[in-house]
Formats: structure tokens, C-alpha cells, sequence
């Protein structure tokens, strides 16, 4: 790795190896400072005495006793400029798209907090033309919120899809244990659409050691800080997948001969998920991060340790599931949540938007009621056979994730479902909404 | 006195060790010289001339040979006029006044504004013998009467020489001139210093709750009403409505003075706090809430180790004011990231693990600092308060975990919030069967509650309470063997049951009117809606038993939207009696 540090020091004994880490004596040393041994990234993890131990990213295999070890006097670092923008680089912030190295200021990654006290209350609507979000779960400006989603859906592209939509002058993309081929999509992506100035990418791949992707969200939110706060602009930072980062903190913490907590992750996963997600802000000045992860579960589990530390974090989750009714990939509306959307709903959309919403589910809820019923053995009404028809038509011209319509298209949609299938009394909509937006048949 | 000072000689993460010269105490404060930024830490441990520090903050960049200067007392809140309304972070930093956007290491603000001026009453007389806690004079701090106090560390008896006369003085000012009993002169200020993990003292007896605390929650004042004095907590998977609960009790809670711990929260939801409180009326005073409320903020971002003081800075606060004889109430959200950050602790210390990896003595922690609640008798015959309810996030949503379980053990309120409720949007999703509150059980609550509310007012909560269990049994009946396969009776009893779940155990917290619900409403639809169910009807078939009920908890919840005894409220309640009248016949 380069450094422009001119002073260095350098040792060439190792007191210990292990799977993960270097344990030398060195004097002067200080906590976070970054390092190589032969060669490799490494980062200053406990200090005792003169005995310092490194945790070397890349893995210690074949490193010799004789190893030379430099250290570089800083924690990692990143320069930041406008440079950065329409730029891919690795874990370590250098890039891999051919380019020269970004010139700017030098800043260290995973830097402090925002004052609470001085965070504004997030109020801008991002809309992204999918009714499963912004319908149902409608997404705010300085939000954090994640998608579960298991291994075999398409969250990538969901994602990809929702960023490159948002109206934000900023995308961060934050990959860890990215399949080269989901790389690859996204660099396609995201050129297809001409979207490539406004987009900064820190990607560490499966083809690269796995504690390497530490690294990546810092890098990215040092970059979005970066546009955030000194540009005043609105960023959104996608990170995927947050469990593959979990499960790097478990490998380290793990060959650090730690005690592990629930699910064999580290004790303290909650501060470690919490500082990254809590980079999301609305801040004074206008300028906004919004933080949208990935969290794969393994079969729909939410009570693993990894999505559940995540729930208790994030503003809300978005659920993918596949609906068996029509095969579509939908935004599950009883499981998916948008913590934040009281504050724009209604207030920045239609007056409808909140019963219609509500009642649109209330009505999908009871469909699937109704099918439990037909599951069952029993006899189902004709209300019962009417919810069936609309959920169906629900779930394909609303819920589906290919669906790009503004939010006055999908309240639209909804009460022509709604007159479609059901009376008004049914429907138990306020009066004064159905005398203006009821669309009757005849 | 010489100050012991050290210096650094291993670093893991926040656990700092320090070797030292002279001597320090378990839990004394020192601050660690980093190029002229110095870090708060707190002794944990000490093993001959090497002491275990956790660092307050992040400790990149620290080296080994960093002075570190013990500070010879423990970690301490600053008491005086002027805490309620403000914002502080874990360690009692004032956040309003910190400059930056950023949280900047190692900046420490003062807790209280030293030039501000108060209007000054004296209390005390000169020749009055006093002791600690009581009081000397008293200020107004928005609308509460503030008492200045002879400081809670001076022991034994003293005598008043002199206090100030009526007037404005600065929290600095000496209000006060004590003799001790050597005869020395001790001058008093209006602010003083409490090492926060030792519960503050100065009151004759700590007697069992008697009285209840009114929270406008229907579902905790009726169901399961908390004492005042007393403890409860809240567990719940995460999206079943914790903090919106806790907002609500913390609007409404019949309380003097509030205090918030956010403790490892989200810091959205506490900008949600900072920017809504201040425009919020409390219901109770009709005064600006803020003016009674101090919010102690450790983001789920903020440094671990100040997580675990932010609880005990908040309790501390608390208990100041209790000996004024203030109602207090402490709500902390959420005790499960305290005991989390206890648990990193303990595991750089390489301590033994307990469950989960949780340390051996959570428990006893938790015990004792839920045994800091309590209602107080003062030496001058008057009572004070603290009343602690705290949230907890059970991992997984599974309550057979050790913060849950340690936490039932001290609490002496339970309220369970059911993800199943949450997803029918059964709001607030407390369980109420699931949920208890043992105050039902203490006869002087018993008595009380059947004074103040109606004389057979326990008798028709255990009613309800019963009319709900029965339902839930016959619902699963009903599930398994179909609507038509259960007699009418099963659907009489299921539909009773959703009675009292929708009129009395569910409650619109956005709702202007139905939010709040104080105790003579209660007690009005709660009689109502036994009476509905102490009645006989004779349906045809289950669905003329549904649609009837269906009707009637309609009009009481349109009852629940009205203005108490309003005429809109009677229209409905006459709407009831006419669907009643009917399905008689």
C-alpha cells in the first residue's frame, strides 16, 4: 500500500503470529495506527507494554518471523475531493478502475458522532417510484434502513434500481463480499445509466480477504461526510451486504480469542452495527446522509443476532419476499416498516395518503385471512373470494418491486382497486376522501 | 495534595491499563494527556501499581507513555437550579452548549450556567441545627419550587450561622455560612456534587408504595397501574411500539419533574424529543413540558462506556430532586444497552462470562440500581419520589434472556409488548396477560385505588382481566373447530373479550383526545363496558353476535374520540344504550 508519509518505523522481529494477527515490541506506537507486515494492510489493535498486536487484513499465511513491519503513524486514512466522484476503489480507498490516485485532503475514516443536539429531524421524502416503498414504507432523507432479504433475491438490483432513482445528488456504494458478478452489475448499472459522476464505489469483493471489508463502510461514510458536510449535499449511501460485514467482525473478534455472545458474533456487535448506521443524518446546513444495507437472513430468520441487533437500530426495515400468487418479488407489507414515514406522509403527499395506505393493507390482511381459511377447509364468503381477487391484483400493480409510478399514480391505482372490489362502506375510508377520490365503475 | 498521576502501558480498544504512582480508588476519575487533549476515563480495576481504566472515549491515536492524572473523586453530576430543560450527554456535558456539529473528543461542557441569575427565597433560619438534605432556601425553576440543600456529603449536625436575604444570586454565590461541630464555618453554594453510582441518602424511611402513578395509559393505570415510588419495565422486540409508549408516559405521567435517559437509542429519536417536547403543554400544569424535563442522551453511537454512567447521571438527577419533595419519574431506553456495554467491559477484562456473555453480576447491578426508586418520607414530614420505568430489547424478541430476566426479578411492573398485538396493529401492544403489576397485590394500593377511583375498583379490574383470558381461550376454540362448530356461548365470550381490547386495553397515542385518559374516565368506561358484559343477550347465530358487538365497540371508541362528558361523548353513549336496548329484545 503507497503512503506519502515520509517518516516511518520500521522492525523486522515478530514475538507471535496467529491466523490473524502479528504481536511485536515496538515503541511509540499508537492505538488505530495502520501498518504493514511484508507487505500486507494491517491496523494497531492492543497495546501491551512494548508488545503491540496488529491485525493483519489480508491473513498472516507465509509470513515469515523476519517479516518486515513499517508503520505508517496515522489510522487509515482517505483523501477527499471532488475528485472522488464517478470513481471504484478497494477496501483500502485506492482505486481499481485504472485511474490516478484522488488527489484532496487526507481525512481519518470513522471519525466522531454528530452532537445529537444539533441533528435535524429528517422531512424530505425520497421517492423511488416503487409503491412497496413509497406507498407503504415511504422513505425520508437522514433515514437508515436496510433490506431483509434472503441469499436468492435480487436485492442488488432492488437496489440499484432505488438509488439510482432517489433524487440525490450523491450514491455511495459500499460492497463487501461482493460476488464479482454483482460487481460487475453495478458498474454496468450504473454506467448504463449515465449515472457514473455522481457516484463514488468502495468495493471489496469475495476474490479479496473477507476482515478486509471492515474497512469499507468508514471508507464510504468518509466520503459521504465528505459531500455532506462540506458540499450540503443530499447522499445516499448503499451497503451491501451488512452480514458478511458481521461475520468478518465474528472472524476477528473470534481469532482475538474473544468471548462470543449470541450467534457467535462479537459481544459489542450492537455499537460496531450502530456506528455505521448512525452516520445517517439530516444535518443544519441542508446537507443529508441516508443509509440504505442490505442484510441477507438465512430463511427469513429475523432473530438471529444479525438482523435482530440491525432492528433495533434501523429507522424500519424493507422485507422482499416472493408472492406465490403471482411470482413477483413484492415489498412484504406486514413484515417491512419505515419508521420515519409519519413525517412526510401527508404532509409532503396527497391528504389520502395515509388511509389509503392503511386500508389497502387492512383489505391484503384480509385476504390472507381468507386464505388461511380455504387452507383450512372452510367455506369462504363472497367478501372473502372478493379479497382474494384483489390481493392478486394488489400485489402485481402495487406491491412488485418492477413497478415505477409516482406516488399520485399508486394512490390512483389503489382506489381503482378499491371500487373494483369493494363497497365503500367496506373499505371503512373517511367520508369526506371517498366524495373526492372514489372512482365509480359506471 | 499531590494528585497521583501515571502513565500508559497497554491499550485494547477502550480499556486503558496505567501504572501509577501513590494511590487511587476503585471507580476514581483520571484523565489521560493526549497532545493537550485530555480523556475522561474511570478506574475499573486495579492490580498492584497497574489500574484498569474504561475510557469515555475513543482512544484512536492514545500510545504507551501518555500522562494520565487521577482526578481523587469518583465520577460526579453537578446538582443545582437549571438542570431540568436542558440536554446532556452520558457524563452530564451540557450538548446545547458544545459548538461543533461534531461531538469533539475531550470537550467537556459545564453542566449549569454559572451567570445565570435566581430569584432566592430563604427557608432556613439563623441558630436552626440542620443536616444534610434539608433545606436552606428555594428557588423557581420554571414553576417548581427549587430547594437549596445542605449539601448531601456533610455529615452530622450543623448549626445555621447566616443565610443570604431575599434576592437574585448566581449558582456560585455563598446563600449560606454552616457551622460544624468543631465550630468551623462551612459556606454553602446553591450547587453541589454527587458521585453518581452511590444512591443519595438524607431522607428518614423508604416505605412501600401507596399511591399510584397516573400515566393517562389505560392499559397500565387500569390494567396494571404502577405505584408511585415504584418500578416496572418494558421488554419488546424491536417495531412493537417501546418508545412511542415511553414518549407517551413521559408526556403525560402524573409527574414534577421527568427525566429521559436515552441510553444507546437511536439519535433520531431523541432529535424526535428535542424538537417536540419543547412545543408540547403538560397535561397536568398546562406549563411547557420542557420546563420539567431533563433528557440525559447517550446515542447508540456515543462512546460505550458512558452509556453505563448515562443511567446512573439520569437516576442521580432524579434522586436530587426527590429530597425536594418532588413526584419524580425516570424513564431509560433502553437498561439492555447498559447491561451490552457492561458486557464489552467484562469481556476486555477477560472476566469469566456469565449467560451470553454477559457478566456474573448483572443481576445484582440491575437489582441495585432499580432499588434507588422509591417513595422517601423527608426529615420535614414531606414525601418525594423517583418512580423508574425502563425498556428492555430482548435479542431476538426472546424473553428468556438474561437482561429480561435479571430485570423481572427487580421491577416490580411488567409490561410485555407482544409482537403479535404489534402486527394486528393492536396499539399500545402490551400483553395483558402476559403483563402484571404487583402493586395489585399490596393491600395498601388496594385500598387506596378503591378509595380514590370506586370501592370495588380492583374487583372489576380482575374482572376484566378475566373476561380477556377467557376470550383468548375461546378464540383458540374457535380457530380449531371453526365458527359453526362452537356454541354461541364461545362467540358471546371471544367478542366480550374484544370489547375490553378495543374500548379499554387499545389507545390512539397519535389521537389529540384519546392519547391521554385520565383516572375518573377510566373508571366511567370501564364500568360501562362490565356492565355490557354482565349482560344476557339471545343471538340467532355467531354472526348476529358479531355484528351486535361490532356496533357497540364502534360507539365506545367514538366515545373514547370525544371530549369527556361532552355532547358529542353522550351522543355516542346514548347510541350504546339504544344498540343495548335492542339486542335485548
Amino acid at each position: 500500500m503507497a503512503t506519502t508519509n515520509a517518516y516511518r518505523r520500521i522492525y523486522t522481529q515478530l514475538e507471535a503470529i496467529t491466523k490473524a494477527t502479528v504481536t511485536l515490541k515496538a515503541s511509540g506506537v499508537s492505538n488505530d495506527e495502520l501498518a504493514t507486515v511484508a507487505g500486507r494492510a494491517a491496523q494497531v489493535v492492543k497495546i501491551k507494554g512494548d508488545l503491540i498486536t496488529l491485525q493483519v487484513f489480508a491473513g498472516t499465511e507465509g509470513i515469515p518471523t523476519d517479516a518486515e513491519v513499517i508503520f505508517q503513524g496515522e489510522p487509515p486514512t482517505l483523501n477527499v475531493s471532488d475528485e472522488l466522484a464517478g470513481r471504484f476503489f478497494n477496501a483500502y480507498g485506492e482505486p481499481i478502475d485504472d485511474g490516478p490516485a484522488v488527489e484532496g485532503e487526507r481525512r481519518q475514516i470513522g471519525g466522531p458522532s454528530v452532537n445529537p443536539y444539533k441533528r435535524e429531524q429528517p422531512s424530505q421524502l425520497i421517492p423511488t417510484g416503487i409503491a412497496g416503498i413509497d406507498l407503504n414504507n415511504t422513505l425520508v432523507s437522514g433515514q437508515k434502513i436496510p433490506f431483509f432479504a434472503d441469499p436468492d433475491q435480487p436485492y442488488n438490483q432492488v437496489m440499484a434500481q432505488v438509488a439510482l432513482r432517489a433524487d440525490v445528488d450523491k450514491i455511495i456504494l459500499g460492497g463487501m463480499g461482493l460476488s464479482n458478478d454483482d460487481y460487475l452489475y453495478f458498474r454496468q448499472a450504473f454506467e448504463n445509466a449515465g449515472a457514473l459522476n455522481r457516484i463514488v464505489s468502495f468495493v471489496n469483493t469475495t476474490d479479496e480477504p473477507p476482515v478486509e471489508r471492515l474497512l469499507v463502510p468508514d471508507m464510504a461514510l468518509t466520503a459521504a461526510e465528505y459531500f455532506a458536510v462540506d458540499k450540503n449535499e443530499k447522499v445516499l449511501v448503499l451497503l451491501t451486504d451488512m452480514t458478511l460485514y458481521a461475520d468478518a467482525l465474528s472472524i476477528v473478534s473470534n481469532r482475538m480469542d474473544q468471548i462470543p455472545s449470541k450467534d457467535s458474533m462479537p459481544g459489542s456487535l450492537y455499537s460496531d452495527l450502530a456506528k455505521i448506521y448512525e452516520k445517517a443524518v439530516q444535518l443544519p446546513s441542508g446537507g443529508s446522509i441516508t443509509i440504505i444495507a442490505v442484510t441477507t437472513l438465512n430463511d427469513g430468520d429475523i432473530t438471529h443476532a444479525i438482523p435482530d441487533n440491525t432492528g433495533y437500530i434501523t429507522e424500519g426495515q424493507l422485507f422482499l419476499r416472493t408472492d406465490t400468487d403471482t411470482g413477483k418479488v413484492i415489498v412484504d407489507p406486514f413484515r417491512s416498516l419505515s419508521r420515519l414515514k409519519q413525517l412526510v406522509i401527508n404532509k409532503q403527499t396527497r391528504e389520502d395518503h395515509s388511509q389509503v395506505m392503511n386500508t389497502a393493507v387492512r383489505l391484503y390482511a384480509d385476504a390472507s385471512n381468507a386464505k388461511t381459511k380455504l387452507e383450512n377447509g372452510f367455506d369462504l364468503s363472497d367478501y372473502d373470494l372478493r379479497c382474494l381477487d384483489y390481493a392478486k391484483e394488489y400485489s402485481n400493480r402495487l406491491l412488485a418491486i418492477d413497478v415505477n409510478i409516482s406516488i399520485n399514480e399508486m394512490l390512483d391505482t389503489a382506489w381503482e382497486l378499491f371500487a373494483k372490489y369493494f363497497t365503500k362502506a367496506e373499505t371503512g375510508l373517511r367520508d369526506s376522501l371517498i366524495a373526492k377520490y372514489w372512482k365509480d365503475n359506471n | 495534595m499531590k494528585k497521583t498521576t501515571g502513565i500508559v502501558t497497554g491499550i485494547i480498544s477502550n480499556l486503558v491499563t496505567v501504572e501509577f504512582d501513590g494511590h487511587v480508588a476503585e471507580n476514581e476519575i483520571c484523565y489521560i494527556d493526549l497532545g493537550g487533549v485530555r480523556l475522561m476515563a474511570e478506574v475499573i480495576k486495579v492490580t498492584g501499581k497497574n489500574a484498569f481504566v474504561q475510557v469515555f472515549e475513543s482512544t484512536r491515536g492514545l500510545r504507551q507513555g501518555n500522562k494520565v492524572e487521577f482526578d481523587g473523586h469518583m465520577l460526579e453530576a453537578t446538582l443545582g437550579p437549571g438542570l431540568l430543560s436542558s440536554s446532556y450527554d452520558g457524563l452530564q456535558n451540557n450538548l446545547e452548549t458544545m459548538e461543533d456539529v461534531f461531538l469533539k473528543r475531550g470537550e467537556y461542557t459545564s453542566p449549569l450556567d454559572h451567570d445565570k441569575l435566581w430569584e432566592f427565597t430563604p427557608i432556613a433560619k439563623p441558630g436552626d441545627k440542620v443536616q444534610a438534605a434539608d433545606w436552606l432556601g428555594e428557588v423557581k425553576e420554571g414553576w417548581l419550587p427549587h430547594k437549596i440543600m445542605v449539601p448531601f456529603s456533610f455529615k452530622g449536625e450543623y448549626t445555621v450561622k447566616s443565610v443570604v436575604a431575599a434576592g437574585e444570586y448566581k449558582i456560585d454565590d455563598t446563600i449560606a455560612v454552616l457551622i460544624d461541630a468543631q465550630g468551623d464555618e462551612v459556606p454553602v453554594t446553591m450547587v453541589q456534587k454527587w458521585p453518581v453510582k452511590v444512591a443519595i441518602g438524607g431522607y428518614v424511611d423508604k416505605p412501600r408504595p401507596y399511591r399510584i402513578m397516573e400515566t393517562g395509559v389505560r392499559t397500565i393505570d387500569t390494567l396494571n397501574p404502577i405505584a408511585e415510588g415504584g418500578t416496572g419495565f418494558i421488554p419488546g422486540p424491536f417495531g412493537c411500539g417501546k418508545t412511542v409508549l415511553q414518549h407517551a408516559i413521559a408526556k403525560q405521567g402524573d409527574a414534577e419533574v421527568i427525566v429521559m435517559a436515552a441510553c444507546g437509542e437511536r439519535a433520531n429519536e431523541v432529535v424526535e424529543i428535542f424538537k417536540e417536547f419543547p412545543e408540547l403543554v403538560d397535561p397536568h400544569t398546562g406549563r411547557m413540558l420542557m420546563e420539567r424535563t431533563a433528557i440525559i442522551c447517550n446515542t447508540s453511537n456515543m462512546p460505550v462506556a458512558a452509556r453505563e454512567a448515562s443511567v446512573y447521571t439520569a437516576m442521580t438527577i432524579c434522586e436530587y430532586y426527590r429530597a425536594m419533595g418532588l413526584k419524580v419519574l425516570l424513564l431509560a431506553d433502553s437498561t439492555s444497552r447498559w447491561a451490552q456495554a457492561l458486557r464489552e467491559m467484562s469481556n476486555r477484562m477477560e472476566e469469566l462470562p456469565g449467560a451470553d456473555a454477559f457478566p456474573v453480576d448483572l443481576s445484582a447491578i440491575i437489582s441495585n440500581f432499580y432499588a434507588r426508586a422509591g417513595i422517601v418520607n423527608l426529615r420535614n414530614g414531606k414525601t418525594g419520589s423517583v418512580t423508574f420505568i425502563g425498556t428492555v430489547s430482548p435479542a431476538g424478541g426472546n424473553l428468556k434472556e438474561p437482561v429480561t430476566e435479571s430485570t423481572k426479578k427487580a421491577a416490580r411492573c411488567f409490561y410485555a409488548l407482544a409482537q403479535a398485538r404489534a402486527d394486528s396493529k393492536r396499539y399500545p401492544a402490551v400483553d395483558p396477560l402476559d403483563s402484571y403489576s404487583k402493586y395489585l397485590e399490596y393491600p395498601e394500593i388496594v385500598d387506596y385505588l378503591n378509595q380514590r377511583v370506586d370501592p370495588h375498583w380492583v374487583e372489576k379490574v380482575f374482572k376484566a382481566k378475566n373476561l380477556v383470558r377467557r376470550g383468548k381461550e375461546m378464540a383458540e376454540q374457535i380457530n380449531i373447530l371453526g365458527d359453526d362448530g362452537v356454541p354461541i356461548s364461545y362467540h358471546e365470550a371471544f367478542w366480550k373479550s374484544e370489547l375490553v381490547d378495543f374500548v379499554i386495553l387499545q389507545q390512539d397515542a397519535f389521537d389529540k383526545i384519546d392519547c391521554v385518559t385520565p383516572m375518573d374516565r377510566q373508571e366511567f368506561m370501564l364500568t360501562e363496558v362490565l356492565n355490557v358484559c354482565d349482560m344476557e343477550f339471545n343471538f340467532e347465530n355467531f354472526e348476529d353476535c358479531r355484528n351486535f358487538y361490532k356496533e357497540i365497540i364502534n360507539a365506545f371508541k367514538q366515545m373514547n374520540y370525544s371530549e369527556y362528558k361532552s355532547e358529542q361523548f353522550y351522543k355516542y353513549f346514548e347510541q350504546v344504550k339504544n344498540l343495548l336496548s335492542n339486542g335485548n329484545n
